[in-house]
């Protein structure tokens, strides 16, 4: 089985990412602080704000055994938000995994909050969704990867298009919530759990 | 292209799905987690639970209700009554909600919005308002529909806004448990006002009613209990009401 380390980092439902993980057969762990190298994967959830999360994570020395995982990581809604280098919800220095920076969406109304699609979904993480999968999305703020070639999935709202999910390496970030989005999430999360799946390394 | 939700809303007092007229004459309408596991097996874009008894028994078997929900049901859970501290809302959000509703408290300490925002993003932080007519507009009330606080609704509504609240919970005192259908210039009245996601509730009596509320109210969500409870009419019927009028909706697979 493989094992998961689920960061808690303090605020918000974990519930639903244990439950959703051991539903595609893991076995997760909650992990508050300690080492991350003996998990087969990390996944960095995404309740909270930015500020309060980057805090607890420097303060208990997650931060930095994040930056040194090497296993597939992968981070969700704000989770995803913390991989990047800056974000402007609360002026944070983030993880700085992948290069870019997190910013205010540009769109009302605001949280972006439903069922939206993503498009481009080339990525193993999206193998057996289609070309444009409906996930549950949450947020105000978005990624701006550096690299344009990180980036994995983009969704419209409104005038607005974003990142929706990126991959650099071994590292995944995806704006919305595979554990709140019916089979759909529950599939990606069983991608991310494959081994067999192709990383992808531009770098 | 974000799809239009429908959301059913179960309210729950001491662990059973309840439903009442204008706030009052409560019936029993089955159990919390087997009917939310019905909802989203029939297309539920998301599961709102609503704690009108709150109390301290209730808080309890409450917490057991969103945990057992949330193990059980992979699609998102808003959860509202009786929250009225930042470790209140802690609690819930620890249980397996995803968003929490608060009301009472909220009117009461306008800060608490603020410090909950804060502590846990705005995106999880909905201000419930129960709106009722007056001759001036629409009241704010408070404690079940028990109070009149005098605070006009709109206003209400902007100042939630500005204090941190991700979404708004609109309530018609006047329209809720009547299917009349919503009250819509209630909506368009607050749509006008404030630029976060607002939760049409109150009144949905056929799936043309749901309909207006996102057509002509301007709605972003639309809630409703008792024509779901009772399977007066599907998910899947409203939804293709919605589909019908040219508003995008997840389809059900």
């Amino acid at each position: 089985m493989t094992s998961v380390a689920v960061i808690d980092h303090g605020a918000g439902n974990l519930v639903s990412m244990m439950r959703a993980l051991e539903t595609v057969g893991a076995d997760p762990t909650l992990v508050r602080s300690g080492a991350l190298g003996e998990f087969d994967r990390v996944v960095l959830p995404g309740v909270g704000a930015t500020g309060p999360a980057m805090r607890t994570l420097n303060q208990t020395g997650l931060s930095d055994e994040l930056r040194n995982y090497r296993s597939p990581l992968l981070g969700v809604c704000v989770g995803m938000q913390l991989l990047f280098e800056y974000s402007t919800e609360d002026d944070t220095e983030c993880l700085g995994l992948i290069r870019g920076d997190v910013r205010r969406m540009d769109a009302s109304p605001l949280p972006h909050i439903g069922w939206n699609s993503v498009e481009q979904t080339s990525n193993a993480i999206f193998t057996g969704l289609g070309s444009s999968p409906l996930f549950y999305f949450v947020h105000s703020f978005a990624a701006h990867p550096s690299d344009p070639r990180l980036v994995a999935g983009r969704t419209s709202y409104g005038e607005n298009v974003f990142v929706s999910a990126v991959e650099s390496g071994s590292t995944t970030g995806l704006q919305f919530h595979p554990e709140r989005s019916g089979a759909a999430g529950l599939r990606v999360l069983a991608n991310f759990l494959d081994d067999s799946r192709e990383v992808r390394d531009v770098a | 292209m974000l799809r239009r939700r429908v959301i059913p809303c179960l309210d729950v007092k001491n662990g059973r799905v309840v439903k009442g007229t204008r706030f009052v004459d409560l019936t029993d309408e089955g159990d919390p987690v087997e009917l939310a596991m019905r909802y989203a097996d029939e297309g539920a874009d998301e599961i709102c639970f609503l704690d009108i008894g709150a109390t301290p028994e209730g808080r309890t078997t409450m917490l057991k209700t969103i945990r057992e929900t949330a193990v059980n049901v992979f699609i998102p859970l808003t959860v509202g009554g009786g929250v009225r501290s930042v470790s209140d809302m802690r609690a819930v959000l620890r249980a397996g909600a995803d968003k929490v509703a608060i009301n009472s408290a909220a009117v009461q300490q306008p800060r608490l919005i603020q410090e909950c925002a804060q502590a846990f993003g705005a995106q999880c932080v909905v201000v419930a308002i129960d709106a009722k007519t007056v001759s001036t507009g629409w009241s704010v009330y408070t404690r079940g529909g028990r109070v009149d606080t005098g605070l006009c609704a709109l206003d209400w509504a902007g100042r939630a806004q500005r204090l941190g609240a991700g979404e708004l919970l609109v309530t018609s005192m006047d329209r809720d448990g009547t299917h009349e259908g919503y009250d819509v210039e209630l909506l368009r009245a607050l749509r006008r006002r404030v630029s976060i996601p607002i939760i049409a509730s109150g009144g949905a009596g056929n799936p043309a009613d749901l309909t207006a509320a996102i057509v002509e109210g301007r709605a972003d969500a639309v809630l409703a209990a008792s024509i779901f409870h009772r399977s007066i009419h599907s998910i899947a019927d409203v939804k293709a009401d919605l589909a019908l009028a040219g508003v995008p909706v997840r389809e059900i697979v």
